[in-house]
């Protein structure tokens, strides 16, 4: 993100805030109507939940004070939510990368068509995300009786001779979840990727033809990614929060709790302890947990995102 | 903004640099490709439409079909006399939940713009710090954070008014760090022009910024749209005349099962207006940006 911002002013040798105001007051005007949203409804409720995951707080008695507890309890008492840190490590390793490339490959591909086919085609690929649960025909086609679509056809090219329980089997349960994960995929980043490429300098494609570059990956390696550097690292911190958060397909897909906690995720953990146990300080703990996750992933991939197309 | 030559300009649109470095067989290819897991995806989007005309023995036959084979439309008709019969008035929720979208949605775009602009283009004390806590609360899960969101909009006398859907969207920094990413690419000798020129910062952030960020801007709509348009109000909103339109037509959905036909016609409306708004404002993004690139 910081890359490509090139300070128009350095601001270096203020000394006092009533000479900061000055110089920068018309920003900080800009900055206020947000801020003040922002501070009152985002930082405030985050900064409260992180200081309720050092307490015990069933919602009912006032919280009281357990220091690392819940963290102890966590990571050395708590079996479960190790499966729930493997599997949903596992399922962002898979589905994170190869959503980002999905959202970018196809962005890419849609943006050589004609202006009108190319609104269609942005349609049918955000379609999974615009309307609304439509995951749940997938429950449809992963119907545990011989009616479901994957069943019915499985059986009439005679691979198998009676219907699969799909999430009654241990097997099954992680791979259907990545796939829906994987259709669910062409979200935000999609569209940003989108409007991104649209951005990009058409003169500098011609420039590249003179200077030699003869094929359409060259040109994306070359043009069109140092081009789009800016809604790349947007993109990746969308597909890290999404990839490293799935609860609700695995909810309503696989049920609450999967067999075998084969589809449990740190946030069905979270979930179990907020929503059904009460226990706001252990929900409050992992909440803490996965979000440091999230910050040390993102750092990683800034750093990796920051050498593409040179 | 005249940002590109007019000749460069019209050589583009005369289609002279169109087929550059491309091969035939490459074009296939993708375009298969492209159509394959193009059929993948819209499924769902085919099987609302065909559901809401189908009669209620063909949403039940087993094994279930995708094409309706008697189209009907008694789902709608169905639907028509329940929302007559409603206590309080349809047009009521259809009212709320306009007010929420445009409020909401308006709110989103500008104050996160405004925000992002300085952010983008400029260091300054505190600008740093302010962008990395953008980063990194998008990362905070929101269920936790439900419980003194609660408290605190109840401190501040907002439950059960439309602000207490309004305002935590509003908080939420995925628009903003959105049109930050855009806006960094806004190239700063503009800005220094229009400096000269003796352009305030806010005439820059809406002469300038603004219309150069256009592409970003519309995604944001959309975005935005799409969440406010689907809210329920859920757990703010407790008055029934406040309730949006969602949380009414899910109520009639509820009711069981005999309402299955008039719930697949519920789908299909509820998505009719995010779709249209999608292709609107996404032709509009393909438009003006067609013709206008940003270069340093």
């Amino acid at each position: 993100m910081q890359t490509s911002r090139k300070p128009i002013a350095r601001t270096r040798g203020e000394t006092s805030i009533a000479n900061v105001w000055k110089k920068h007051k018309e920003k900080y005007l800009l900055l206020l109507p947000f801020s003040v949203i922002f501070v009152v409804f985002t930082v405030i409720p985050v900064m409260t939940s992180i200081v309720i995951s050092f307490t015990s707080f069933n919602m009912l008695e006032l919280p009281k004070f357990v220091g690392f507890g819940n963290y102890i309890n966590l990571i050395v008492n708590d079996d479960i939510f190790l499966i729930a840190v493997k599997n949903t490590l596992f399922f962002a390793l898979i589905t994170g990368p190869v959503s980002y490339i999905m959202c970018f490959v196809f962005s890419w591909l849609i943006n050589e068509l004609t202006p009108k086919v190319r609104a269609v085609m942005t349609l049918v690929f955000y379609a999974p995300s615009i309307s609304g649960n439509a995951y749940l025909i997938w429950k449809l086609i992963f119907s545990s009786d011989m009616y479901g679509y994957a069943n019915a056809w499985l059986l009439r090219l005679g691979f198998i001779s009676e219907p699969i329980l799909w999430f009654d089997k241990k097997e099954y349960v992680f791979p259907i979840l990545i796939l829906v994960q994987l259709w669910l995929s062409l979200g935000v980043s999609f569209l940003a990727f989108i409007a991104g490429l649209q951005n990009v300098d058409r003169t500098l494609y011609e420039a590249g033809q003179i200077d030699g570059i003869r094929n359409r990956w060259q040109e994306l390696w070359f043009i069109t990614l140092p081009s789009m550097k800016p809604q790349l690292l947007f993109g990746a911190v969308m597909q890290i929060t999404s990839s490293l958060s799935v609860s609700q397909i695995s909810i309503e897909l696989a049920g609450f709790p999967s067999v075998e906690y084969a589809g449990h995720t740190i946030l069905t953990h979270l979930h179990d302890y907020g929503f059904i146990r009460y226990e706001m300080g252990y929900a409050s703990a992992i909440a803490t947990v996965l979000f440091f996750i999230m910050v040390f992933t993102n750092i990683i991939v800034q750093k990796a995102l920051r050498r593409v197309g040179v | 903004m005249e940002v590109v030559p007019a000749a460069v300009k019209k050589a583009y649109l005369s289609r002279k640099f169109k087929r550059r470095n491309r091969s035939i067989l490459g074009d296939f290819t993708l375009t298969f490709f492209l159509g394959l897991f193009g059929l993948f995806s819209v499924w769902p989007l085919i099987f609302i439409i065909n559901n809401a005309f189908k009669p209620l023995n063909e949403i039940f036959i087993f094994p279930p079909k995708l094409f309706v084979q008697n189209p009907t439309l008694t789902n709608f008709q169905d639907l028509l006399i329940i929302i007559g019969n409603s206590w309080i008035p349809m047009s009521r929720y259809l009212f709320n939940t306009v007010f929420l979208t445009a409020v909401g949605t308006a709110g989103t775009v500008i104050i996160g713009s405004m925000a992002a602009f300085p952010l983008a283009k400029y260091v300054f004390p505190g600008s740093k710090t302010m962008s990395k806590l953008i980063v990194y609360s998008l990362m905070f899960n929101g269920t936790v954070t439900a419980l003194p969101n609660y408290v605190i909009m109840s401190k501040l006398h907002m439950i059960d008014s439309y602000w207490a859907v309004i305002l935590p969207s509003i908080g939420s920094t995925l628009g903003l760090f959105l049109m930050l990413n855009f806006m960094v690419q806004v190239p700063d000798a503009l800005i220094e022009a229009a400096k000269i020129d003796g352009a305030s910062e806010f005439t820059i952030f809406w002469r300038v910024m603004m219309p150069l960020s256009k592409a970003a801007w519309i995604t944001l709509i959309i975005l935005s749209f799409q969440n406010f348009w689907g809210t329920t109000g859920g757990g703010f909103i407790f008055s029934e005349k406040l309730k949006p339109i969602s949380y009414a037509l899910m109520q009639i959905v509820n009711a069981g099962v005999a309402r299955t036909g008039v719930a697949s016609a519920v789908t299909l409306i509820m998505l009719v207006v995010p779709v249209a708004v999608f292709i609107f404002s996404q032709s509009n993004v393909l438009q003006t940006m067609a013709t206008t690139g940003i270069k340093e």
